[in-house]
Protein backbone atom coordinates (compact mmCIF):
# COMPACT_ATOMS: atom_id res chain seq x y z
CA UNK A 1 0.00 0.00 0.00
CA UNK A 2 1.65 3.06 -1.25
CA UNK A 3 1.75 6.49 -2.98
CA UNK A 4 3.63 7.10 -5.84
CA UNK A 5 3.79 10.82 -7.48
CA UNK A 6 6.02 10.70 -10.65
CA UNK A 7 6.93 13.77 -12.59
CA UNK A 8 3.74 15.32 -11.53
CA UNK A 9 3.14 18.46 -13.34
CA UNK A 10 -0.13 21.17 -13.00
CA UNK A 11 -1.24 24.26 -14.91
CA UNK A 12 -4.38 25.89 -13.56
CA UNK A 13 -6.06 27.07 -16.73
CA UNK A 14 -4.13 26.43 -19.24
CA UNK A 15 -3.62 29.04 -22.09
CA UNK A 16 -5.06 31.60 -20.75
CA UNK A 17 -4.01 35.17 -18.72
CA UNK A 18 -4.74 33.18 -15.66
CA UNK A 19 -2.10 30.44 -16.17
CA UNK A 20 -0.56 29.47 -12.97
CA UNK A 21 2.09 26.81 -13.14
CA UNK A 22 0.83 24.99 -10.23
CA UNK A 23 3.67 22.20 -9.78
CA UNK A 24 6.49 21.59 -11.11
CA UNK A 25 7.89 17.74 -11.78
CA UNK A 26 6.71 16.12 -8.20
CA UNK A 27 8.44 13.30 -7.22
CA UNK A 28 7.48 11.53 -4.01
CA UNK A 29 7.07 8.45 -2.58
CA UNK A 30 4.65 7.75 0.52
CA UNK A 31 5.20 4.44 2.05
CA UNK A 32 2.32 2.84 4.31
CA UNK A 33 1.78 3.83 8.00
CA UNK A 34 4.16 7.59 7.78
CA UNK A 35 2.99 10.53 9.27
CA UNK A 36 3.75 13.34 7.18
CA UNK A 37 3.90 16.80 7.21
CA UNK A 38 3.40 18.42 3.76
CA UNK A 39 4.17 22.37 5.10
CA UNK A 40 4.14 25.57 2.42
CA UNK A 41 3.48 29.21 2.12
CA UNK A 42 0.26 30.05 0.70
CA UNK A 43 0.26 29.28 -3.07
CA UNK A 44 3.23 26.83 -2.45
CA UNK A 45 0.94 23.65 -4.28
CA UNK A 46 0.33 21.77 -1.69
CA UNK A 47 -3.52 21.85 -1.79
CA UNK A 48 -3.26 21.27 -5.58
CA UNK A 49 -0.74 18.45 -4.69
CA UNK A 50 -3.26 16.80 -2.18
CA UNK A 51 -5.93 17.01 -4.36
CA UNK A 52 -3.98 14.95 -6.66
CA UNK A 53 -3.39 12.61 -4.55
CA UNK A 54 -7.51 11.54 -4.63
CA UNK A 55 -7.81 12.06 -8.36
CA UNK A 56 -9.92 15.18 -7.98
CA UNK A 57 -7.45 17.12 -9.97
CA UNK A 58 -5.88 15.41 -12.73
CA UNK A 59 -2.17 16.18 -13.72
CA UNK A 60 -1.51 17.86 -17.00
CA UNK A 61 1.88 15.70 -16.77
CA UNK A 62 3.14 12.75 -15.14
CA UNK A 63 1.59 9.83 -13.68
CA UNK A 64 0.26 8.68 -10.19
CA UNK A 65 0.50 4.96 -8.89
CA UNK A 66 -1.36 4.11 -6.06
CA UNK A 67 -0.32 0.50 -4.26
CA UNK A 68 1.09 0.10 -8.18
CA UNK A 69 -1.68 0.49 -10.64
CA UNK A 70 -1.82 4.09 -12.33
CA UNK A 71 -4.70 6.23 -11.41
CA UNK A 72 -5.24 7.44 -14.54
CA UNK A 73 -4.98 3.74 -16.27
CA UNK A 74 -8.01 2.97 -18.25
CA UNK A 75 -9.92 0.81 -15.91
CA UNK A 76 -8.92 2.41 -12.03
CA UNK A 77 -12.17 3.33 -10.04
CA UNK A 78 -11.55 7.17 -9.21
CA UNK A 79 -14.61 6.21 -6.62
CA UNK A 80 -12.64 3.38 -5.09
CA UNK A 81 -9.31 5.60 -4.54
CA UNK A 82 -11.55 8.07 -2.73
CA UNK A 83 -12.44 5.80 -0.44
CA UNK A 84 -8.87 4.42 0.01
CA UNK A 85 -7.57 8.16 0.33
CA UNK A 86 -9.59 10.35 2.23
CA UNK A 87 -9.42 14.57 1.97
CA UNK A 88 -10.42 16.38 4.73
CA UNK A 89 -10.70 20.03 3.38
CA UNK A 90 -9.57 23.08 4.37
CA UNK A 91 -12.46 24.55 6.42
CA UNK A 92 -14.47 21.16 6.29
CA UNK A 93 -17.47 22.21 8.50
CA UNK A 94 -18.66 24.49 5.20
CA UNK A 95 -19.24 20.30 3.33
CA UNK A 96 -21.92 19.85 6.29
CA UNK A 97 -25.87 20.27 5.08
CA UNK A 98 -27.63 17.30 6.60
CA UNK A 99 -30.49 17.74 9.01
CA UNK A 100 -28.34 15.77 12.04
CA UNK A 101 -24.91 14.64 12.59
CA UNK A 102 -25.40 11.32 12.32
CA UNK A 103 -26.91 11.42 8.77
CA UNK A 104 -24.22 13.82 7.65
CA UNK A 105 -21.52 11.42 8.44
CA UNK A 106 -23.36 8.74 7.07
CA UNK A 107 -23.28 10.27 3.79
CA UNK A 108 -19.92 8.87 3.12
CA UNK A 109 -20.30 5.24 3.75
CA UNK A 110 -23.49 5.14 1.92
CA UNK A 111 -22.20 6.27 -1.36
CA UNK A 112 -19.37 3.82 -0.73
CA UNK A 113 -22.58 1.30 -1.24
CA UNK A 114 -22.82 0.49 2.62
CA UNK A 115 -26.24 -0.33 3.71
CA UNK A 116 -28.02 1.62 6.52
CA UNK A 117 -26.59 0.12 9.57
CA UNK A 118 -23.59 -0.45 8.37
CA UNK A 119 -23.00 2.78 7.75
CA UNK A 120 -24.36 3.83 11.44
CA UNK A 121 -22.07 1.77 12.75
CA UNK A 122 -19.15 3.68 10.69
CA UNK A 123 -20.52 6.46 11.50
CA UNK A 124 -20.77 6.59 15.26
CA UNK A 125 -17.32 4.89 15.48
CA UNK A 126 -15.89 8.12 13.44
CA UNK A 127 -17.57 10.14 15.93
CA UNK A 128 -16.84 8.78 19.04
CA UNK A 129 -13.17 8.96 17.26
CA UNK A 130 -12.99 12.53 16.85
CA UNK A 131 -14.61 12.70 20.37
CA UNK A 132 -18.38 13.26 19.90
CA UNK A 133 -20.00 12.21 22.56
CA UNK A 134 -23.61 10.26 21.74
CA UNK A 135 -25.65 13.32 22.72
CA UNK A 136 -24.93 14.95 19.54
CA UNK A 137 -25.86 11.85 17.23
CA UNK A 138 -28.94 13.82 16.77
CA UNK A 139 -28.33 17.38 17.20
CA UNK A 140 -28.22 19.88 13.88
CA UNK A 141 -24.72 20.29 12.27
CA UNK A 142 -25.32 23.78 12.20
CA UNK A 143 -26.26 24.87 15.87
CA UNK A 144 -22.97 23.10 16.90
CA UNK A 145 -19.52 24.91 17.65
CA UNK A 146 -16.97 25.71 15.21
CA UNK A 147 -14.50 23.32 16.51
CA UNK A 148 -17.57 20.63 17.31
CA UNK A 149 -18.33 21.24 13.45
CA UNK A 150 -15.38 20.55 11.94
CA UNK A 151 -14.95 17.52 13.94
CA UNK A 152 -18.10 16.07 12.64
CA UNK A 153 -16.40 17.40 9.01
CA UNK A 154 -13.78 15.25 9.51
CA UNK A 155 -15.45 12.31 10.82
CA UNK A 156 -17.45 12.35 7.84
CA UNK A 157 -14.14 11.45 5.92
CA UNK A 158 -12.96 8.73 8.56
CA UNK A 159 -16.34 7.28 8.49
CA UNK A 160 -15.17 5.82 4.90
CA UNK A 161 -12.26 3.98 6.81
CA UNK A 162 -9.21 5.33 4.36
CA UNK A 163 -6.23 4.04 4.19
CA UNK A 164 -5.01 7.21 3.93
CA UNK A 165 -6.07 10.05 5.89
CA UNK A 166 -5.11 13.73 4.27
CA UNK A 167 -5.91 17.01 6.02
CA UNK A 168 -5.79 20.15 4.99
CA UNK A 169 -4.95 22.78 7.32
CA UNK A 170 -6.93 20.71 10.20
CA UNK A 171 -5.97 23.54 12.51
CA UNK A 172 -7.04 26.55 10.87
CA UNK A 173 -9.11 29.05 13.06
CA UNK A 174 -9.28 26.86 15.82
CA UNK A 175 -8.13 28.65 19.45
CA UNK A 176 -4.60 26.88 20.97
CA UNK A 177 -6.80 23.92 22.50
CA UNK A 178 -9.01 23.34 19.82
CA UNK A 179 -5.66 22.62 17.78
CA UNK A 180 -3.96 20.67 20.01
CA UNK A 181 -7.03 18.61 20.80
CA UNK A 182 -7.56 17.56 16.81
CA UNK A 183 -3.65 16.95 16.44
CA UNK A 184 -3.81 14.74 19.65
CA UNK A 185 -6.95 12.91 17.93
CA UNK A 186 -4.83 12.67 15.04
CA UNK A 187 -1.81 11.53 16.57
CA UNK A 188 -3.73 9.00 18.40
CA UNK A 189 -5.87 7.61 15.32
CA UNK A 190 -2.74 7.51 13.39
CA UNK A 191 -0.89 4.93 15.70
CA UNK A 192 -4.09 2.82 16.50
CA UNK A 193 -5.10 2.36 13.02
CA UNK A 194 -1.46 2.69 11.31
CA UNK A 195 -2.80 4.57 8.42
CA UNK A 196 -1.16 6.84 6.75
CA UNK A 197 -1.81 10.67 7.46
CA UNK A 198 -0.67 13.79 5.39
CA UNK A 199 -1.14 17.18 7.71
CA UNK A 200 -0.80 20.44 5.18
CA UNK A 201 -0.09 23.01 6.90
CA UNK A 202 2.03 26.19 7.01
CA UNK A 203 3.17 26.29 10.47
CA UNK A 204 6.20 24.16 11.58
CA UNK A 205 5.02 24.70 14.69
CA UNK A 206 2.21 23.21 14.74
CA UNK A 207 3.42 19.84 12.79
CA UNK A 208 6.82 19.32 14.56
CA UNK A 209 5.57 17.57 16.98
CA UNK A 210 3.35 15.05 15.21
CA UNK A 211 5.05 14.14 12.23
CA UNK A 212 8.33 11.74 11.17
CA UNK A 213 8.63 13.46 7.66
CA UNK A 214 8.23 17.11 6.63
CA UNK A 215 7.44 17.46 2.75
CA UNK A 216 8.58 21.20 2.22
CA UNK A 217 6.92 22.78 -1.23
CA UNK A 218 7.73 26.09 -2.42
CA UNK A 219 6.24 27.84 -6.06
CA UNK A 220 5.10 24.22 -6.94
CA UNK A 221 8.71 21.78 -5.90
CA UNK A 222 9.45 20.42 -3.18
CA UNK A 223 12.07 22.16 -1.26
CA UNK A 224 12.63 19.15 1.22
CA UNK A 225 11.29 16.21 2.24
CA UNK A 226 13.38 14.57 5.68
CA UNK A 227 12.75 13.93 8.71
CA UNK A 228 11.92 17.05 11.05
CA UNK A 229 15.25 17.28 12.74
CA UNK A 230 17.16 17.37 9.44
CA UNK A 231 14.41 19.98 7.89
CA UNK A 232 14.83 22.27 10.63
CA UNK A 233 19.04 22.50 10.23
CA UNK A 234 17.88 24.39 7.27
CA UNK A 235 15.77 26.91 9.03
CA UNK A 236 17.53 30.25 7.43
CA UNK A 237 16.64 28.63 4.30
CA UNK A 238 12.98 27.81 5.28
CA UNK A 239 12.93 31.86 6.58
CA UNK A 240 13.73 32.70 2.88
CA UNK A 241 10.89 30.83 1.51
CA UNK A 242 8.90 32.54 4.14
CA UNK A 243 8.62 29.68 6.59
CA UNK A 244 9.97 29.13 9.81
CA UNK A 245 11.63 26.95 11.78
CA UNK A 246 10.01 25.65 15.37
CA UNK A 247 11.04 29.00 17.63
CA UNK A 248 12.44 25.99 19.38
CA UNK A 249 15.04 25.52 17.02
CA UNK A 250 15.94 29.33 17.01
CA UNK A 251 16.50 29.11 20.68
CA UNK A 252 18.81 25.84 21.02
CA UNK A 253 21.02 27.47 17.70
CA UNK A 254 20.98 31.13 20.05
CA UNK A 255 22.03 28.99 22.98
CA UNK A 256 24.67 26.87 20.72
CA UNK A 257 26.20 30.66 19.52
CA UNK A 258 26.91 31.33 22.96
CA UNK A 259 28.74 28.62 23.34
CA UNK A 260 26.41 26.10 25.55
CA UNK A 261 26.84 22.66 23.62
CA UNK A 262 23.01 21.68 23.23
CA UNK A 263 21.11 19.31 20.70
CA UNK A 264 20.22 21.89 17.88
CA UNK A 265 17.64 19.28 16.84
CA UNK A 266 15.45 19.53 19.43
CA UNK A 267 12.15 21.05 17.84
CA UNK A 268 9.35 20.68 20.64
CA UNK A 269 9.25 22.44 24.27
CA UNK A 270 9.26 19.25 25.71
CA UNK A 271 12.95 18.17 23.18
CA UNK A 272 14.70 21.49 24.55
CA UNK A 273 13.98 21.47 27.82
CA UNK A 274 15.30 17.81 27.96
CA UNK A 275 18.71 18.79 25.97
CA UNK A 276 19.66 21.99 28.30
CA UNK A 277 18.68 19.58 31.00
CA UNK A 278 21.35 17.19 30.02
CA UNK A 279 23.65 19.54 28.85
CA UNK A 280 23.28 21.47 32.66
CA UNK A 281 24.02 17.48 34.07
CA UNK A 282 27.09 17.34 31.87
CA UNK A 283 28.41 20.43 32.79
CA UNK A 284 27.50 20.00 36.42
CA UNK A 285 28.40 16.06 36.64
CA UNK B 1 -15.88 22.99 -15.95
CA UNK B 2 -17.61 25.58 -13.39
CA UNK B 3 -14.64 28.11 -14.72
CA UNK B 4 -15.68 28.14 -18.45
CA UNK B 5 -18.46 30.61 -18.06
CA UNK B 6 -16.91 33.77 -18.91
CA UNK B 7 -20.15 35.86 -19.23
CA UNK B 8 -19.12 39.04 -16.38
CA UNK B 9 -16.06 37.81 -16.13
CA UNK B 10 -13.03 40.18 -16.46
CA UNK B 11 -9.87 39.95 -18.74
CA UNK B 12 -7.12 41.37 -17.64
CA UNK B 13 -5.04 42.83 -21.30
CA UNK B 14 -3.70 46.59 -21.86
CA UNK B 15 -5.14 47.53 -24.61
CA UNK B 16 -7.20 50.88 -25.69
CA UNK B 17 -10.80 49.28 -25.17
CA UNK B 18 -9.61 48.32 -21.36
CA UNK B 19 -8.96 52.28 -20.79
CA UNK B 20 -11.70 53.50 -22.31
CA UNK B 21 -14.50 55.35 -19.82
CA UNK B 22 -16.84 52.29 -19.01
CA UNK B 23 -19.66 55.05 -19.71
CA UNK B 24 -18.67 54.97 -23.46
CA UNK B 25 -18.33 51.19 -23.59
CA UNK B 26 -21.69 50.84 -21.65
CA UNK B 27 -23.12 53.59 -24.47
CA UNK B 28 -21.54 51.71 -27.67
CA UNK B 29 -22.56 48.36 -26.38
CA UNK B 30 -26.17 49.99 -26.19
CA UNK B 31 -25.76 51.45 -29.80
CA UNK B 32 -24.27 48.26 -31.21
CA UNK B 33 -26.97 46.27 -29.89
CA UNK B 34 -29.76 48.66 -31.25
CA UNK B 35 -28.08 48.82 -34.79
CA UNK B 36 -28.13 45.46 -34.80
CA UNK B 37 -31.68 45.50 -34.95
CA UNK B 38 -31.89 48.59 -37.28
CA UNK B 39 -29.58 46.60 -39.86
CA UNK B 40 -31.26 44.63 -43.02
CA UNK B 41 -29.87 42.56 -45.52
CA UNK B 42 -26.50 41.89 -45.92
CA UNK B 43 -24.66 45.33 -45.94
CA UNK B 44 -25.79 46.27 -43.14
CA UNK B 45 -24.59 43.51 -41.39
CA UNK B 46 -21.36 43.73 -43.22
CA UNK B 47 -20.51 47.01 -41.72
CA UNK B 48 -21.57 45.60 -38.10
CA UNK B 49 -19.62 42.66 -38.84
CA UNK B 50 -16.70 44.97 -39.64
CA UNK B 51 -17.40 47.18 -36.90
CA UNK B 52 -17.03 44.00 -34.38
CA UNK B 53 -14.15 42.63 -35.66
CA UNK B 54 -12.52 45.97 -34.99
CA UNK B 55 -13.89 45.60 -31.54
CA UNK B 56 -12.47 41.98 -30.94
CA UNK B 57 -8.56 43.14 -32.50
CA UNK B 58 -8.40 46.25 -30.57
CA UNK B 59 -9.55 44.87 -27.21
CA UNK B 60 -6.51 42.25 -27.29
CA UNK B 61 -9.04 39.43 -25.49
CA UNK B 62 -8.29 35.85 -27.37
CA UNK B 63 -11.04 35.15 -29.88
CA UNK B 64 -11.45 31.75 -28.34
CA UNK B 65 -11.92 33.46 -25.11
CA UNK B 66 -14.68 35.77 -26.41
CA UNK B 67 -16.70 32.98 -27.86
CA UNK B 68 -16.41 30.68 -24.80
CA UNK B 69 -19.56 32.94 -23.89
CA UNK B 70 -21.12 31.72 -26.49
CA UNK B 71 -21.61 27.67 -25.21
CA UNK B 72 -23.77 28.89 -22.82
CA UNK B 73 -26.85 30.27 -24.92
CA UNK B 74 -25.83 27.93 -27.81
CA UNK B 75 -29.32 25.72 -27.01
CA UNK B 76 -31.52 29.09 -27.39
CA UNK B 77 -29.56 30.21 -30.50
CA UNK B 78 -30.92 26.46 -31.94
CA UNK B 79 -34.17 26.67 -30.81
CA UNK B 80 -34.83 30.29 -32.20
CA UNK B 81 -33.05 29.33 -35.41
CA UNK B 82 -35.01 26.24 -36.14
CA UNK B 83 -38.27 28.07 -35.14
CA UNK B 84 -37.53 30.65 -37.64
CA UNK B 85 -36.39 28.04 -40.24
CA UNK B 86 -39.58 26.29 -40.18
CA UNK B 87 -42.49 28.75 -39.23
CA UNK B 88 -41.30 31.77 -41.74
CA UNK B 89 -44.11 31.53 -44.60
CA UNK B 90 -42.58 32.67 -47.97
CA UNK B 91 -42.96 32.74 -51.27
CA UNK B 92 -40.19 30.44 -52.82
CA UNK B 93 -40.31 27.16 -51.07
CA UNK B 94 -37.15 25.18 -50.80
CA UNK B 95 -37.86 21.59 -49.12
CA UNK B 96 -41.07 20.07 -48.03
CA UNK B 97 -41.82 17.24 -45.77
CA UNK B 98 -45.11 16.82 -44.80
CA UNK B 99 -46.48 19.97 -43.07
CA UNK B 100 -43.03 20.89 -42.88
CA UNK B 101 -41.41 23.00 -44.85
CA UNK B 102 -38.72 25.61 -45.57
CA UNK B 103 -38.50 29.07 -47.79
CA UNK B 104 -36.17 31.29 -49.07
CA UNK B 105 -37.73 34.00 -46.41
CA UNK B 106 -37.46 31.43 -43.61
CA UNK B 107 -33.44 30.73 -44.36
CA UNK B 108 -32.93 34.56 -44.45
CA UNK B 109 -35.03 35.42 -41.73
CA UNK B 110 -33.39 32.54 -39.26
CA UNK B 111 -30.18 33.22 -40.88
CA UNK B 112 -29.95 37.03 -39.55
CA UNK B 113 -31.46 35.85 -36.38
CA UNK B 114 -28.19 33.30 -35.77
CA UNK B 115 -26.29 36.46 -36.53
CA UNK B 116 -28.08 39.00 -34.27
CA UNK B 117 -28.02 36.78 -31.12
CA UNK B 118 -24.12 35.96 -31.70
CA UNK B 119 -23.19 39.41 -32.19
CA UNK B 120 -25.17 40.31 -29.27
CA UNK B 121 -23.04 38.07 -26.90
CA UNK B 122 -19.83 38.69 -28.47
CA UNK B 123 -20.70 42.34 -28.53
CA UNK B 124 -21.48 42.54 -24.68
CA UNK B 125 -18.84 40.09 -23.99
CA UNK B 126 -16.20 42.71 -24.80
CA UNK B 127 -17.79 45.28 -22.42
CA UNK B 128 -17.84 42.90 -20.15
CA UNK B 129 -14.26 41.27 -20.54
CA UNK B 130 -12.73 44.63 -20.71
CA UNK B 131 -14.34 46.38 -17.82
CA UNK B 132 -13.66 45.60 -14.22
CA UNK B 133 -16.86 45.03 -12.35
CA UNK B 134 -16.60 48.02 -10.18
CA UNK B 135 -15.80 50.10 -12.84
CA UNK B 136 -18.75 48.95 -15.13
CA UNK B 137 -21.15 50.02 -12.25
CA UNK B 138 -19.68 53.08 -11.92
CA UNK B 139 -20.32 54.25 -15.47
CA UNK B 140 -23.73 52.63 -15.16
CA UNK B 141 -24.47 54.57 -11.84
CA UNK B 142 -23.48 57.87 -13.70
CA UNK B 143 -25.04 57.17 -16.45
CA UNK B 144 -28.45 56.76 -14.39
CA UNK B 145 -27.98 59.49 -12.30
CA UNK B 146 -30.14 61.73 -13.85
CA UNK B 147 -33.04 59.53 -13.03
CA UNK B 148 -32.73 60.06 -9.42
CA UNK B 149 -34.98 63.31 -9.84
CA UNK B 150 -37.58 61.03 -10.11
CA UNK B 151 -36.35 58.97 -7.01
CA UNK B 152 -35.19 56.07 -8.51
CA UNK B 153 -32.81 54.73 -6.40
CA UNK B 154 -29.55 54.42 -8.65
CA UNK B 155 -26.78 54.49 -6.27
CA UNK B 156 -28.63 51.41 -4.44
CA UNK B 157 -29.04 49.80 -7.58
CA UNK B 158 -25.49 50.12 -8.90
CA UNK B 159 -24.29 49.11 -5.27
CA UNK B 160 -26.09 46.08 -5.30
CA UNK B 161 -25.15 45.08 -9.58
CA UNK B 162 -21.40 45.44 -8.28
CA UNK B 163 -21.59 43.24 -5.23
CA UNK B 164 -23.73 40.77 -7.31
CA UNK B 165 -20.79 40.89 -10.04
CA UNK B 166 -18.47 40.93 -7.24
CA UNK B 167 -19.73 37.60 -6.21
CA UNK B 168 -20.54 35.57 -9.36
CA UNK B 169 -16.38 34.24 -9.04
CA UNK B 170 -16.69 33.68 -4.97
CA UNK B 171 -19.46 31.60 -5.51
CA UNK B 172 -18.24 29.82 -8.55
CA UNK B 173 -15.03 29.14 -6.40
CA UNK B 174 -16.99 28.13 -3.66
CA UNK B 175 -19.06 25.53 -5.91
CA UNK B 176 -16.20 24.28 -6.93
CA UNK B 177 -14.65 23.62 -3.16
CA UNK B 178 -18.17 21.89 -2.31
CA UNK B 179 -18.67 19.85 -4.99
CA UNK B 180 -14.68 18.71 -4.66
CA UNK B 181 -15.45 17.80 -0.90
CA UNK B 182 -18.22 16.13 -1.62
CA UNK B 183 -17.02 14.22 -4.09
CA UNK B 184 -13.94 13.14 -1.88
CA UNK B 185 -16.76 11.60 0.61
CA UNK B 186 -17.74 9.52 -2.39
CA UNK B 187 -20.40 12.06 -4.11
CA UNK B 188 -21.47 11.22 -7.87
CA UNK B 189 -22.65 14.00 -9.57
CA UNK B 190 -22.74 12.65 -12.95
CA UNK B 191 -24.46 9.65 -13.25
CA UNK B 192 -27.85 8.33 -12.82
CA UNK B 193 -30.92 9.64 -13.92
CA UNK B 194 -32.63 12.91 -13.55
CA UNK B 195 -34.16 12.46 -10.36
CA UNK B 196 -31.05 11.18 -8.74
CA UNK B 197 -28.98 13.46 -10.31
CA UNK B 198 -31.37 16.58 -8.24
CA UNK B 199 -30.95 14.48 -5.30
CA UNK B 200 -27.56 14.43 -5.86
CA UNK B 201 -27.62 18.24 -6.04
CA UNK B 202 -28.66 18.55 -2.07
CA UNK B 203 -25.22 17.67 -0.54
CA UNK B 204 -24.08 20.84 -2.75
CA UNK B 205 -26.91 23.54 -2.46
CA UNK B 206 -27.38 23.44 0.79
CA UNK B 207 -23.42 24.16 1.73
CA UNK B 208 -23.25 26.83 -1.11
CA UNK B 209 -26.88 28.49 0.06
CA UNK B 210 -25.30 29.15 3.91
CA UNK B 211 -22.27 30.17 2.95
CA UNK B 212 -23.61 32.62 0.31
CA UNK B 213 -25.94 33.77 3.37
CA UNK B 214 -23.33 33.82 5.67
CA UNK B 215 -20.56 35.81 3.21
CA UNK B 216 -23.73 38.34 2.72
CA UNK B 217 -23.71 38.43 6.19
CA UNK B 218 -19.92 39.35 6.92
CA UNK B 219 -20.14 41.96 3.94
CA UNK B 220 -23.15 43.67 6.02
CA UNK B 221 -21.33 43.70 8.72
CA UNK B 222 -18.06 44.97 7.40
CA UNK B 223 -19.85 47.92 5.08
CA UNK B 224 -22.05 48.82 7.90
CA UNK B 225 -18.79 49.03 10.43
CA UNK B 226 -17.28 51.50 7.89
CA UNK B 227 -20.38 53.79 7.99
CA UNK B 228 -22.10 53.09 4.77
CA UNK B 229 -24.63 54.54 4.48
CA UNK B 230 -25.86 54.75 0.97
CA UNK B 231 -25.16 56.94 -1.71
CA UNK B 232 -26.21 60.25 0.00
CA UNK B 233 -22.85 63.08 0.24
CA UNK B 234 -20.77 59.93 -0.97
CA UNK B 235 -17.47 61.11 -2.98
CA UNK B 236 -15.14 58.82 -5.17
CA UNK B 237 -12.29 58.09 -4.92
CA UNK B 238 -11.40 58.16 -8.86
CA UNK B 239 -13.64 60.00 -10.49
CA UNK B 240 -15.01 59.38 -13.90
CA UNK B 241 -13.75 61.89 -16.62
CA UNK B 242 -13.96 61.83 -20.53
CA UNK B 243 -10.49 61.67 -22.20
CA UNK B 244 -9.67 62.31 -25.55
CA UNK B 245 -9.47 58.65 -26.51
CA UNK B 246 -13.00 58.74 -25.28
CA UNK B 247 -14.63 61.34 -27.01
CA UNK B 248 -13.05 59.60 -30.49
CA UNK B 249 -14.89 56.37 -29.88
CA UNK B 250 -17.83 58.25 -28.60
CA UNK B 251 -17.15 59.91 -32.86
CA UNK B 252 -16.24 56.48 -34.32
CA UNK B 253 -19.83 54.69 -32.39
CA UNK B 254 -21.97 57.56 -33.61
CA UNK B 255 -20.67 57.58 -37.45
CA UNK B 256 -21.16 54.03 -37.22
CA UNK B 257 -24.66 53.98 -35.93
CA UNK B 258 -25.58 56.51 -38.36
CA UNK B 259 -24.21 54.58 -41.69
CA UNK B 260 -26.19 51.57 -40.71
CA UNK B 261 -29.24 53.70 -40.27
CA UNK B 262 -28.19 55.06 -43.73
CA UNK B 263 -27.91 52.18 -45.33
CA UNK B 264 -31.24 50.68 -43.66
CA UNK B 265 -33.25 53.96 -44.82
CA UNK B 266 -31.64 53.69 -48.23
CA UNK B 267 -32.93 50.27 -48.73
CA UNK B 268 -35.80 51.17 -47.79
CA UNK B 269 -36.25 54.03 -50.07
CA UNK B 270 -35.48 52.90 -52.73
CA UNK B 271 -36.38 49.33 -52.62
CA UNK B 272 -32.55 48.55 -53.26
CA UNK B 273 -32.30 45.15 -51.26
CA UNK B 274 -29.03 44.24 -52.08
CA UNK B 275 -30.01 40.63 -50.63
Amino acid sequence: MSIKVKDVNYTYAENTAYEIHALKDINLEIPDGQFIGLIGHTGSGKSTLVQHLNGLIRATGGRIYFNGRDIYGENFSMKELRSKVGLVFQYPEHQLFEIDVLSDVCFGPKNLGCSREEAERKAREALRMVGMGEEYDKSSPFELSGGQKRRVAIAGVLAMEPEVLILDEPTAGLDPRGRDEILDQIERLQKERGITVILVSHSMEDVARYVDRIIVMDHGQVRFDDAPAAVFRHYKELEEIGLAAPQMTYLMHALREKGADVDTDAATVKEAADAIERWLRNRLG
Amino acid sequence: MLRDITLGQYYPAKSIIHQLDPRVKLVTTMIFIISLFVAKGITGYAVATLFLVMAVRMSRVPFKYITKGLKAVFMILMITVVFNLFLMDGEIELWRFGFLRITDKGVRTAGFMALRLIYLIIGSSIMTLTTTPNDLTDGLERLLSPLKRIHVPVHEIAMMMSIALRFIPILLEETDKIMKAQMARGADFESGNLIRKARAMVPLLVPLFISAFRRANDLAMAMEARCYHGGEGRTKMKPLHYESRDKTAYAVVWGYFLLVTAITWFQRQYGVMLL
